[in-house]
């Protein structure tokens, strides 16, 4: 028992120092240019693919594993390079969830990029010559490589700390993170010294994915899990600290190490499978932490108290222009079903259910002030839970209820945590979750069929037809559309404005901030999680991608590309994503590139967003005219 | 008496910002807080306003001990208050920003009752009070300095205060601005019997109004009176003028 608690501690260790690897280079990256980069996993899915590659091409043995694992990380590196002059350089000023945005587009182009060149089967690596063995430990045999691993963390921690204490380019580095703008007073080449931090970024997180090869194969995969483990290490650690990073991957990477070793176990005469658990386990160290310490375990709260990721921009009351434009529209959309075919009828189905999606979303960044980054997981939740909810034997209405408060207690757990922090902290820990949500959705076969998901959800037979359902879908959806709207402009949409606008004034007026946002919270997950009930009985199936990362930035990209000041700018950007996203995926099946370069053409030319920036064009022509 | 501090105490690593500050406030009295920089004015008044929780020490409110609760909590209580640097809700109108205070002060959380027209005879009459009854539709990103102090004032006004806390209310204003701001706390403060407590630099303004000053140095009350008594003591111009402050008390 003392020597598997032995081993699962020390299988923790070497796990935590690839992960420290990979974090590390974000932190840096972040702490200098302030740019959370969302592609940081592709650049270490990147270094795994290129080391198979690289230690073939350079005959194997020890040349091939350790040269062809620095040539890897050399490689991304200069991939960092390429990043950094052709996009960031030009989105530095960009508001941070533009930035973040712009760079998974990135993660996009990587992927289909490695899909292209290495295909989509998983690459199994080389093991390292000469350290394949085991040595025995207690009696346990304990991989020889992995020792190596456990020791590599802690060197790069003290070597990163030399070179940031001990060198010239580490004082340039220190003094960036301090005060950027003092520094280039101060004369440091900021253009220069940006460029070379990403590179570093990226080669520490491209030898990261090379040196995890003996112990995971190159697959497609990565990106997404390994950017959503290193941001819970980087909320957990504290945004920006090196050494929190470190302490919390050990953290997590023990535990989750520990609940594997543990199995399965007899509890009161049933069993209990800890190794299932370990997604749960990272989600309660994470909710551990964070109610103890919302910015981390080595964080601080940043200084500004104004919430202000959400450009603050007015809310018109409604005028009755409006009101009779709505009116047409929803005329053409009732009758729609008379003109359109089977296809386009399926087709606005998901137009209708996104619209909802991303009302929901608006919903909560423009009025709440709040960027969740893993809204999919609300979305999801809602598709599982109706889906269960029909398979158990429950008519049609019943199951979208049950997808609607299902989703809404989710968001209520959630938020409880979200809305603590703000920023990209916020949008960090957001996104961890869907994360989980997504893991949890992926294992737990019992009740979610695992990979395979749920087949076989229709609705009731009065609806079969493409025609009924696509009506039903507009009505509901119509309604979460109006209600979301409603929000925005009852008493508590004031309140939720007036949090957002400035919470110590809020505060000073008699508003309990937090609960007024945790509330809207719950109600935007509500509404996408109604949203996803659409979806589950219009595909008749769902899998984990229902609750992808992917599909939560579909949201925001929605959001953001009709703008997050109206409620009707959501809905827009919802209808011309899954327009344009139908026509591309039926013109190429690299269509996750052709949308990862429009999102990052997007924001290089409107970095204020589409409304925004014409809106700022239009301002500036009559200031001059 | 409206509102008192008693023993209030506060150490930030071990210095100790405040130490052992008593005074009360009553109603409808305008009592000036002042003090050279690192006195222990914004940690007082901070203590006083819920932002910060003492050491040591109690917050009364009509006899009620408040320490320690959130600003929000005072405010139900009674406690009105404007910011050093102005804290509006940008994105809305003056009248909004009005509406959002009474809409809170009647704990109004409805997500489906309608807010047009609501309290608009209550929202014009707290802004023609402030003097602002014109500036109803404007948004609050595009006011003045001035104006904005006249917003705050009369959020804070909206859940009819017994305690107006002001920090540095005329900061950042021309002076001619300053004495109009200040002569309409005056008068509110009498018409409505309110208790003010204000921390300010200017010595016009506080000479000009206070009807009572507290003058702090080094965490403690050194010298308490009305501003004659204040502008001839000897204690204040050794605080103020850097000579060594002998050892008080």
């Amino acid at each position: 028992m003392i020597s598997s608690f032995l081993i699962q501690t020390l299988n923790g260790l070497a796990s935590a120092s690839l992960l420290f690897l990979v974090a590390l280079g974000l932190t840096l990256i972040f702490g200098v240019t302030r740019i959370v980069n969302f592609a940081h996993g592709s650049l270490t899915m990147l270094g795994a693919y290129l080391g198979v590659t690289l230690y073939a091409s350079l005959g194997g043995g020890v040349l091939g594993f350790w040269g062809g694992a620095l040539l890897a990380a050399l490689c991304v590196a200069l991939v960092g390079v390429l990043i950094e002059l052709v996009v960031l350089r030009r989105i530095y000023a960009a508001p941070e969830l533009l930035q973040l945005i712009a760079t998974f587009g990135i993660v996009l182009i990587v992927k289909d990029a490695v899909l292209y060149l290495w295909g989509p089967e998983d690459l199994l690596g080389p093991r390292a010559p000469g350290l394949r063995g085991a040595v025995l430990l207690l009696g346990k045999p304990f991989p020889t490589y992995d020792l190596l691993l456990i020791v590599l963390g802690p060197v790069f921690l003290v070597l990163v700390w030399l070179l940031l204490t001990r060198t010239e380019f580490g004082t340039k580095v220190r003094a960036a993170t301090e005060d950027r703008d003092m520094a280039a007073a101060l004369g440091v080449n900021q253009a220069l010294l940006f460029t070379s931090v990403f590179a570093l970024g990226s080669f520490l997180a491209g030898l990261g994915g090379a040196l995890a090869l003996p112990r995971e194969p190159a697959n497609l995969s990565m990106d997404l899990s390994i950017i959503a483990d290193v941001f819970v290490v980087t909320v957990v650690g504290g945004l920006g600290s090196i050494p929190g990073a470190y302490v919390a991957a050990v953290i997590i990477c023990v535990v989750k190490a520990w609940c594997i070793g543990l199995g399965d176990v007899a509890f009161f005469g049933t069993t209990f499978s800890f190794s299932k658990l370990t997604l749960v386990a990272e989600f309660l160290v994470m909710a551990v932490v964070l109610i103890v310490r919302p910015w981390g375990l080595f964080g601080s709260e940043p200084a500004s108290t104004q919430a202000s990721t959400a450009p603050a921009l007015a809310v018109a009351p409604p005028a009755r222009s409006l009101l009779i434009a709505v009116m047409a529209v929803a005329a053409v959309l009732v009758l729609f079903p008379l003109m359109g075919d089977r296809y386009s009828l399926v087709l606005m189905t998901d137009v209708v259910i996104f619209a909802l999606f991303a009302a929901s979303l608006g919903l909560l960044m423009g009025a709440g002030g709040m960027a969740s980054f893993g809204h999919a997981a609300y979305f999801g939740a809602g598709a599982y839970a109706a889906a269960i909810a029909a398979k158990a034997g429950l008519p049609f209405v019943a199951a979208l209820a049950c997808g609607l408060v299902f989703a809404g207690l989710l968001a209520l757990l959630f938020g409880w945590f979200a809305v603590r922090l703000s920023g990209v902290s916020l949008a960090m820990l957001t996104l961890a979750f869907a994360q989980i949500a997504w893991a949890v959705a992926f294992q737990w076969d019992d009740i979610t069929g695992g990979s395979n998901g749920i087949v076989g959800v229709w609705p009731p037979a009065a609806l079969e037809a493409k025609a009924a359902y696509y009506l039903v879908a507009l009505l509901v959806a119509g309604a979460g559309i109006a209600f979301a709207w409603r929000i925005v402009h009852a008493p508590f949409g004031y309140l939720l404005r007036a949090a957002r606008d400035s919470r110590v004034r809020a505060e000073a007026v008699g508003i309990h901030t937090r609960r007024v946002q945790w509330v809207a919270f719950a109600m935007s997950g509500a509404l996408a999680g109604l949203a996803g009930t659409l979806f589950v009985f219009s595909k008749g199936s769902l899998s984990p991608d229902t609750l992808g990362i992917p599909r939560s930035v579909d949201a925001l990209v929605m959001v953001l590309l009709g703008g997050v000041e109206t409620l009707t700018g959501p809905v827009v950007g919802a209808v011309l994503f899954t327009l344009l996203q139908d026509w591309i995926s039926r013109a190429t099946t690299y269509w996750h590139a052709v949308l990862g370069v429009s999102v990052v053409a997007l924001t290089i030319l409107f970095p204020q967003g589409v409304v925004g920036t014409i809106r700022q064009r239009f301002a500036h022509r009559q200031v001059r005219g | 008496m409206t509102f008192a501090v008693d023993g209030l105490e506060k150490a930030f690593k071990g210095f100790k910002a405040v130490d052992g500050v008593s005074f009360s406030v009553a109603a409808g009295e305008l009592v000036a807080l002042i003090g050279p920089n690192g006195a222990g004015k914004t940690t007082t008044f901070n203590m006083a306003n819920g932002q910060l929780v003492a050491d040591r020490g109690r917050v009364l409110l009509d006899g009620r001990d408040v320490t320690g609760l959130p600003p929000r909590e005072l405010w139900r209580l009674g406690v009105g208050r404007t910011f050093q640097i102005t804290q509006t809700f940008t994105s809305m109108t003056v009248a909004e920003n009005i509406r959002v205070a009474l809409l809170s002060r009647d704990r109004a959380f409805g997500v489906l009752a309608t807010t047009a027209g609501r309290y608009d005879d209550e929202i014009s009459g707290l802004l023609s009070e402030v003097g602002m009854v014109a500036a109803g539709a404007q948004q609050c990103g595009a006011l003045s300095y001035g104006d904005l102090k006249r917003v705050e004032l009369a959020m804070a006004l909206a859940n009819a205060p017994r305690l107006l806390l002001m920090d540095e209310p005329t900061a950042g204003m021309a002076p001619r601005e300053r004495a109009q701001l200040m002569e309409l706390v005056t008068r509110t403060a009498q018409e409505r019997n309110t208790a003010v407590l204000f921390t300010e630099h200017d010595m016009t303004v506080v000479f000009g109004h206070a009807r009572r000053i507290l003058v702090m140095s080094r965490g403690k009350i050194v010298a308490e009176g009305a501003p004659e008594e204040i502008r001839t003591n000897r204690l204040v111009r050794e605080v103020y003028l850097g000579q060594t402050a002998p050892a008080v008390r």
